[in-house]
């Protein structure tokens, strides 16, 4: 499969949101506004790829060879809870602005599907160190994607004359189906 | 009854605290693979309920998410060990769908939310509760996705070999509008899930803000 090939199936074909259904809760959750879905967003891209390439060693150099894959579960998700604490302190004590805008999202990042999700698909897709770097880019570029064009129409939605039953969640499930289904079409 | 009906959608984890969406919307093809699901995560929010209950004396505030998830994770693994071991034939459709219960709003909700304050006997019963909810709605979608999308009900299938029956039945006659694919695909539990939600809100109302 070719990298670029590798790029668009996490980007548009198998994009993580509607296909794959990981993180969907920050996606119905916090997309009211635009803003807070692009911040919400970029938080999640840093954390994807820079534990994508740690876990990728930890995996490939020290549980493989150890015998020790059935708890590849846990650890991966106590390097993510790490990673993200050690991140948080660090925003914070050198990016003030970066930190109002970020630092709420972080914490609730170590519980977000798309993170341990993609990080799984890696291992079980057996993708090699670029191949992982490129899916994990296209599939949170995917989520980003998601991410805005949502918030923009949840925006749109709020000033819609929308039955009261279906105010809030369900229409924002509704919008997300017709979205699948342009998504679906992606298909080379 | 109409408020009987009303408080159980309220209490209900998906219907009316919308947690753990992930494996409802993803894994809920067939009635078989939702009401496993929704098993092995009862099995989890006991057991993590438990343990979080009896630990919580002695858990500092400021580390207890890490040593949920770790307990939780440990759960997990040992569930996930078993189930692929013993049954095989669920990887394909469950796959990265039982270590990402590690990571399910609902445990780590109700381990932060409930357990850590109350003694093993009320945890257990919520987790009793919650989990039997979880079970109920995501068998509820995975019985209107099957019979919508493939005109069958599949009782068990991929569990043969370890039960030793085989119960799949076809719903609907052939040569009728059904099975449509549209909601075997994800754009269709979307919606199926999108227009249940606002049929439970008629039913139960909205308050009027």
């Amino acid at each position: 499969m070719s990298l670029i090939s590798i790029f668009l199936i996490g980007l548009l074909t198998e994009n993580i949101v509607l296909t794959k259904f990981l993180g969907i809760c920050p996606v119905i959750g916090t997309s009211r506004n635009r803003k807070t879905a692009i911040n919400m967003s970029l938080a999640v891209t840093l954390i994807v790829i820079l534990s994508s390439i740690i876990t990728y060693f930890i995996y490939y150099y020290l549980l493989k060879p150890l015998n020790l894959i059935f708890i590849q579960s846990v650890v991966f998700v106590l390097i993510i809870a790490i990673f993200v604490q050690i991140l948080e302190r660090l925003i914070k004590k050198h990016n003030q602005t970066l930190h109002k805008t970020l630092g709420i999202f972080l914490p609730l990042i170590t519980t977000n599907c798309a993170v341990l999700g993609i990080i799984l698909l890696n291992i079980a897709n057996e993708y090699s160190f670029v191949e992982m770097l490129i899916y994990a880019f296209g599939s949170t570029l995917g989520f980003t994607l998601v991410m805005y064009v949502f918030s923009s129409m949840r925006e749109r939605l709020e000033t819609a004359p929308i039955p009261k039953h279906f105010k809030n969640l369900p229409i924002a499930f509704i919008t997300a189906a017709i979205m699948s289904m342009i998504f679906s079409r992606f298909i080379f | 009854m109409r408020k009987k009906i009303s408080l159980f959608i309220k209490q209900n984890p998906v219907f009316g605290m919308t947690l753990g969406l992930c494996p409802l919307l993803a894994i809920t093809t067939t009635f078989e693979n939702s009401y496993l699901m929704g098993i092995s995560l009862l099995f989890i929010l006991i057991l993590s309920n438990s343990i979080v209950s009896l630990i919580r004396k002695w858990v500092p505030n400021k580390i207890r998410i890490p040593i949920y998830i770790t307990i939780i994770g440990i759960f997990v693994t040992i569930l996930e060990y078993l189930l692929f071991t013993y049954v095989p034939q669920l990887k394909s459709s469950l796959g990265i769908y039982i270590p990402l219960i590690i990571v399910n709003c609902l445990v780590l909700g109700r381990a932060l939310g409930y357990a850590s304050r109350h003694n093993l006997k009320d945890s257990i019963k919520d987790a009793l509760k919650m989990g039997l909810g979880y079970t109920f709605s995501l068998s509820l979608v995975g019985i209107i996705r099957e019979v919508l999308g493939s005109n069958t009900l599949t009782l068990m299938e991929n569990t043969t070999n370890v039960t030793g029956y085989l119960a799949k039945y076809q719903v609907f006659p052939t040569n009728s509008i059904i099975p449509n694919q549209f909601f075997a695909s994800p754009a269709g539990v979307l919606l199926i899930v999108g227009l249940l939600f606002g049929l439970l809100n008629m039913i139960k109302g909205v308050e009027e803000k």
